[in-house]
Parts: structure tokens; C-alpha cells; sequence
């Protein structure tokens, strides 16, 4: 699905990812944690496809396309979904019509013609229900006046509707209350199959209580330092980064 | 990246403009130039009454001393007013049965705008008065109305068949001398549309006039006159486009409207003249008066305007409120692109008590062109309680155009609350990656963007011209990203 291979990345000037590796199947659940500041949102951009910042080595390969090659929105339309940590507000574009613009888009993209209105509006309301979303929230504009929460949750709700093969969560849990957090994990686990991969950054294990991963990385000053287990996010809890410090 | 979005700006902005063709007819056309025979001549051709041809020669002498106006925030090479023509009309063909047989290219012409001037198409609810160059070409609907007595016809026929109501209502709201463009207007003006509707009556249907200059080298110079009696509703929109052409072309309208007593008015433009071409050349002056007067108690004009097209737009569709408890709108949209250059905004007038206006304004600029917003308030001391409200938004797409604001406030009432808020702002690079992230090109993502930031004004459009207006959006800009 996706692998990583000694990417460097900069941005003006100042080397943030110092060469990441890291390989992804189908079917995985990979988490990333790491002390702030550290890159994981710089690493979950890149993969994205953002300008702003310069790859300067390595190289990205998914479903056998060297991402490099594809643009911002081919890649989406490839199936990659980037969860953001700060989702934007879009005022006077109606979350259903901007999820109706994007689902459309890709389509399009695959050749396939316009979602029916009615199917559209279904898996809608189906979508909303797993998520326990107010209603109201997608006749209102994109993220604008959306509690911390909401924008959260908002991002889960893009991503049960688009079903891509690639989702990068960049702490979808921060912001989320307890009963929230229940909800969108498991609403996450319900978008689980054997032909997508999560990637979930996150400060907290307790996302990883409910959304368990099969791989653990510490992203640590640019590089991935540590990788293990769902045990090594709570050895991680346990003991912190300085531990990390102490052994690397 | 900020190259690179500068890029996408340029792509979308090398758009073409879609109704740049031109429709061969046979045409009636004057020669270049203006003195009092070009008037008599127009006058005589439209065989009007003798007050019709007193009030062009009173509207003429009154042009020749005035001068053109300076204080907009535009710049363009003077105007040859000898180096227009004044009049030019299709050629009735000797038609066999029917004389009001429309010469067939003038048909296609209309369809090509996706325009029906069939009656056929009922369904859309839609009557159209079309006007092409000085002239009326077709009226639809014309007796559907005509049972609930509203008169919806051109603007030569109305001096014809009601010429009492002309004489009562042309030039109330907008005098000849009101300002340098509607004295040569009212010396000039070939034809327009005409409404009245009748007390208590609500119109039905959605009045519609379509205004397409073709003739090169031609001035367009319609009128309109909206008459809403006591207690009436009407909704009216003008839509407008002309070819492309090297040269640049001069439209000066006047829009007068009247509501009286619990009457109301809503006025819909979407303008999308030729704006000239990338390197700024070509294109429509549109140099145009509208006005209207809430004159009897509790009555309400509004104004929406989508400003796409033009060279240069100087327009200012105000309302004098002149009743009590009247309500005066204005919602406006204005694109800019390449060297395009708008200056418009909107006056409210408050002359009645507890009149309340409000005024939301959105310009939209790219290339290298000039938005600017120019507003007056104002609130005599009779006007108690009078309210405003103003806000007033600049989106700049690209660093190579400019949005200006000019606001003007006079109030001399202590009990009345004027409240103005502007923003400018940038489509952030966040937001487009954002839209990018879910599989929408920056193309779209642009539309989408300046068409949810205009969606205050885009919402008051009557439903079939929000559609059109919203593609045009996009269309006008695509490509620019800044
Ligand atoms: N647009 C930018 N301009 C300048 N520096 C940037 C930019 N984006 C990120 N950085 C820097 O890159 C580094 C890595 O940032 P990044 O957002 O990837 O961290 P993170 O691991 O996601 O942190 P957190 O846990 O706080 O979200 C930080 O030092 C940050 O300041
Ligand atoms: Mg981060």
C-alpha cells in the first residue's frame, strides 16, 4: 500500500524529516507518536502532496505510483485521505455541497458519473448516524462556528463518505470528548477492511485502547526511532520521551 | 508555491468570454455623432409624441453643459462622443402574416444565449422583454400579464399606448440632469422596458428584460421604468452580454423604479458585458443610473446585483426611502479580472422615518484589475429612527489587483444607528489545499470558495439566475488562486 523510504523533507531551509522509512500493507493500522514538533503532521502533509514544503530525498511509493508524480487532488482521487489536525473553515460552502463536490470529483476521476441525489443524501444521513452527528451541522458552512469537537468529528464524517484506501489521521482524538472519542473510533473501526490502511497520529494511547494498532512508531527529531507493538504506546505512556531520549 | 498559485490564477483567468459572437441581421443604423438632428432623427424614427422629443432636446442642452464626472476610481481614455452611433435597430423583415415576425438570426441569436423568446416555454415562468442594440425586439407574456393589468412591454411602446404614465413617472426618480450619463440617456435612449403593476396585484411571473448590444461601434442606451402600485409585488431581473470587439463600446441606462404605498421591488441584475480581452483591450464602459424611490409608506426596494462583466462598470443602484417603516437593500457581487475596473456601490437615502437599508457588498478582484465599493449614507434629521447596515468585503485573489472602499456616512439624526463592518481577505492556501486534500482541482476549489464567500448575495437572486450566476462566478475566474 505504502512505503516510505528515506524521506528527507525541508522546509525553508531547516530540515524537519531527516529520512523516514516506513512500510504500510493493506489491512494495517499503523500509529505515529512523537513529541511536538517533532514532524508527524509534516510526514501526513507530504504524503498529501503540500507545496509548501521541499522533499529534498527519498522517495514515496503507493499502490505502486510514485506519489511524487500525482498532484494534491490525484492523490485523494487515488484514495489517500489526510484527517487534518486543523481542519479549515470554508465560510458559505454547506458541508453537503462541499461533500458533494469532492465525492463527484472523484468519481469523475475513476470515470464514474455523478452520485444520484438520493443515493447521495442516504448515505448521508447512514453516515451521520454512525457518527452520531447533529444534523444541522452539514446544511451549515464548512468547519465554520464548529466546536473543536465538531471539526473532528466533521473530518471522520469526509472520511466514512469518501472511503479512501489511505487514511492519515493527524490527532483526530485531541478535541474529542470521552463519549466522542468511543464514537469515532468506532466508527473508524466499522471503515476498517482488509483493503484499507489507517495511519493515526496521536499524543494519547487511550485512541489506541479503542482503535488498536498493529504497529507502533516513535517519530522522534525527524527520524522514526523506535517501531513495535500496540505495547509500545504504553511503555511510551509509562515512561516518556525522555526515555526515547535516553536511548537513541 | 506562491508562483505557483499565481500560475493557477492565470490559467483560470485566460477563460474566454462565451457570448463573444456576433449576429449578422440587417440592420436600421444612423451615422457616427451626436447633435439635435441625431435626436430628432431618433425621435422621429420611434415616431414618439411631441413631449417625448421636447424632453430629449431639454436633456440634450442640459449634457452639453455638463461634464464628465471624475471621482470614480477608474481610468480609461476619454470618450469620443462624435464617434458613436446613437441609433441602431434590426430591420423588420416585410413579413408575410405576422408582423411581429422576429428575423429568425435574431431568434438563434437569443437560443445561442439560452434565451427563449418562445412562448412555449411556460414553465419557466419568465417573461422576457429582449433588447437588442436600441431596440425592443420581443415582448413575451405580454397578455398573460396583461389580464391582471400589469403592463410589461418595451419602453417605445409604453410611450405610445400609456403615454400618461410616462409623463408621470419618466425622469421622477432620476432627473435629466442627475448626473453627465443620464442626460445622455435621457437625450438619447432608443428603447428599454416598461412595467406597471397595478394596486394589490402580485406579478405572477418573473420579469425578465435581456439586453444584447451587437452592432459595432454602437452606444446602448436603455431605459426602464418599473411603476409598483400600492400594495403590488413584482420581481425583475436584466440579464446582459455583447461580442467582443477591439473596441470599446459605451452603455449608459437609466433604471427608474417606483414603489408605492406597502409596495414592493425586487431588481436582479446579473451583468456580464464583454470585459475586453487579457491584455485589457476591448470591452463595455457601463456607465449606468439606477434609482429607485420607496415613496409610499412601509414599501420596499431591493437591489441584487452579479456584476461579472465590463471593461469598466460605474454603477450605483440606489434607493431613496421616502416612506415611513420603507426598506431599501443592496447585495452586490462585483468580479474583476485581467484590467477590468469596477467602481460601484450604492446610495440609501433616508428621508422617512423608521427606514431601515441594508447594504452587503462583495468584491471579488484578480489580475490586474480595481474593485472598488463606493456607498453613501444618508439620514436626514426628519429620518427618526432610521437603521443601516453596511458590510462591506474585498477577496483578493493574486497581489497584482487592488480592492478599495468608500464609504460615506451622513447622518443628522440622533436616533439613528449607522453600522459599517469591512473585511479584506485572501482564498488562504490553506483552505485550497484543504479543498485539494478531497479531490477537488484548484479550479474548482476556486468556484467554490468565491461562491460560498458570495453566498449573502448570491441567496436574494431568484432561482433561475442564482444558477447562472453562480457558473458565471466560477467561469470568471478560473484559474485565479492568490
Ligand atoms: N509552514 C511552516 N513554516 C515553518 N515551519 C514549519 C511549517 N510547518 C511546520 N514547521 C515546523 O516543522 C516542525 C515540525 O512540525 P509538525 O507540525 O510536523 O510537528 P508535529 O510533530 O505534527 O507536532 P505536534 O505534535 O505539535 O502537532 C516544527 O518545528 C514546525 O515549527
Ligand atoms: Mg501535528
Amino acid at each position: 500500500m505504502l512505503s516510505i523510504k528515506n524521506l528527507k523533507v525541508e522546509i525553508q531551509g531547516k530540515e524537519i524529516l531527516k529520512g523516514i522509512n516506513l512500510e504500510a500493507r493493506a489491512g494495517e493500522v499503523h500509529a505515529i507518536m512523537g513529541p511536538n514538533g517533532t514532524g508527524k503532521s509534516t510526514l501526513a502533509s507530504v504524503i498529501a502532496g503540500r507545496e509548501v514544503f521541499d522533499v529534498t530525498g527519498g522517495k514515496i511509493i503507493y499502490k505502486g505510483k510514485n506519489l511524487f508524480d500525482l498532484s494534491v487532488e490525484a492523490r485523494a482521487c487515488e484514495g489517500i485521505f489526510l484527517g487534518f489536525q486543523y481542519p479549515v473553515e470554508i465560510p458559505g460552502v454547506s458541508l453537503v455541497n462541499f461533500m458533494k463536490t469532492a465525492l463527484n470529483e472523484q468519481r469523475k476521476y475513476k470515470g464514474l458519473d455523478p452520485i444520484p441525489a438520493k443515493e447521495f443524501l442516504q448515505k448521508m444521513e447512514q453516515t451521520k448516524k454512525l457518527l452520531e452527528m447533529q444534523t444541522s451541522l452539514t446544511t451549515r458552512s464548512v468547519n465554520e462556528g464548529f466546536s473543536g469537537g465538531e471539526k473532528k468529528k466533521n473530518e471522520i464524517f469526509q472520511l466514512a463518505m469518501l472511503e479512501p484506501t489511505l487514511a492519515i489521521l493527524d490527532e483526530t482524538d485531541s478535541g474529542l470528548d470521552i463519549d466522542a472519542l468511543r464514537v469515532v473510533a468506532s466508527g473508524v473501526n466499522k471503515l476498517r477492511t482488509e483493503n484499507n490502511t489507517f495511519i493515526v497520529i496521536t499524543h494519547y494511547q487511550r485512541l489506541l485502547e479503542y482503535i488498536v494498532p498493529d504497529f507502533v512508531h516513535v517519530l522522534f527529531d525527524g527520524r522514526i526511532v523506535k517501531s513495535g507493538g500496540r505495547e509500545l504506546a504504553i511503555e511510551l505512556e509509562e515512561k516518556g520521551y525522555e526515555w526515547i531520549r535516553q536511548h537513541t | 508555491m506562491e508562483k505557483d498559485q499565481n500560475n493557477i490564477l492565470e490559467e483560470i483567468t485566460q477563460q474566454d468570454y462565451k457570448y463573444g459572437f456576433y449576429t449578422d441581421i440587417e440592420m436600421d443604423i444612423f451615422p457616427k455623432g451626436l447633435n439635435e438632428d441625431t435626436i430628432r432623427m431618433i425621435s422621429d424614427r420611434k415616431n414618439e409624441p411631441e413631449f417625448m422629443l421636447d424632453f430629449r432636446l431639454k436633456a440634450f442642452r442640459k449634457w452639453q453643459e455638463m461634464t464628465e464626472p471624475q471621482w470614480a476610481h477608474i481610468k480609461y481614455k476619454s470618450i469620443d462622443y462624435q464617434d458613436i452611433i446613437y441609433y441602431a435597430a434590426p430591420k423588420k423583415k416585410k413579413t408575410l402574416s405576422n408582423l411581429d415576425e422576429i428575423d429568425p438570426e435574431l431568434i438563434e441569436t437569443f437560443n445561442k444565449l439560452g434565451i427563449s423568446l418562445e412562448e412555449q416555454k411556460r414553465l419557466t415562468g419568465v417573461a422576457v422583454d429582449a433588447v437588442i442594440d436600441s431596440i425592443s425586439v420581443k415582448t413575451t407574456f405580454s397578455a398573460t400579464l396583461a389580464k391582471l393589468g400589469i403592463i410589461f412591454c418595451s419602453f417605445s411602446d409604453a410611450v405610445q399606448n400609456h403615454p400618461d404614465l410616462i409623463q408621470q413617472y419618466m425622469a421622477s426618480v432620476v432627473p435629466i440632469n442627475d448626473n453627465f450619463f443620464a442626460a445622455l440617456n435621457s437625450a438619447v435612449f432608443s428603447d428599454g422596458s416598461f412595467c406597471y403593476v397595478p394596486k394589490g396585484v402580485r406579478c405572477p411571473l418573473e420579469l425578465s428584460t435581456y439586453f444584447r448590444i451587437n452592432a459595432a461601434n454602437t452606444g446602448q442606451f436603455e431605459r426602464t421604468l418599473i411603476i409598483a402600485d400600492e400594495g403590488s409585488y413584482v420581481s425583475y431581473m436584466e440579464g446582459c452580454t455583447a461580442p467582443m470587439r477591439d473596441e470599446n463600446q459605451l452603455h449608459a441606462a437609466i433604471v427608474e423604479i417606483v414603489a408605492m404605498k406597502d409596495a414592493e421591488v425586487k431588481y436582479s441584475t446579473v451583468q456580464n458585458w464583454y470585459p475586453g480581452n487579457k491584455k485589457g483591450e476591448g470591452g463595455i464602459f457601463n456607465f449606468v443610473t439606477k434609482r429607485g424611490i420607496c415613496k409610499g409608506n412601509n414599501s420596499k426596494i431591493s437591489w441584487t446585483q452579479v456584476e461579472t462583466g465590463s471593461a469598466i462598470t460605474w454603477k450605483y443602484p440606489s434607493v431613496v426611502l421616502m416612506g415611513d417603516n420603507s426598506i431599501g437593500e443592496f447585495y452586490s457581487v462585483a468580479v474583476t479580472n485581467h484590467y477590468q475596473q469596477a467602481d460601484t456601490g450604492t446610495k440609501m437615502i433616508h428621508l422617512g422615518k423608521n427606514t431601515r437599508s441594508t447594504i452587503i457588498s462583495k468584491g471579488i478582484s484578480a489580475g490586474h484589475s480595481n474593485n472598488s465599493y463606493r456607498g453613501l449614507v444618508k439620514m436626514i434629521k426628519r429620518a427618526e429612527n432610521a437603521r443601516n447596515f453596511t458590510q462591506c468585503d474585498s477577496l483578493l485573489l493574486g497581489d497584482k489587483c487592488g480592492a478599495h472602499t468608500f464609504p460615506y456616512i451622513h447622518n443628522e439624526n440622533k436616533s439613528s444607528i449607522v453600522e459599517h463592518e469591512a473585511t479584506t481577505s485572501k482564498i488562504s492556501e490553506d483552505q485550497l489545499f484543504y479543498c485539494k486534500q478531497r479531490g477537488i482541482d484548484s479550479e474548482n476549489a476556486v468556484g467554490l470558495i468565491v461562491n460560498g464567500y458570495a453566498r449573502e448575495v448570491l441567496k436574494h437572486l431568484p432561482l433561475e439566475f442564482a444558477i447562472e450566476a453562480q457558473k458565471l462566478l466560477a467561469i470568471s475566474l478560473e484559474g485565479s488562486v492568490g
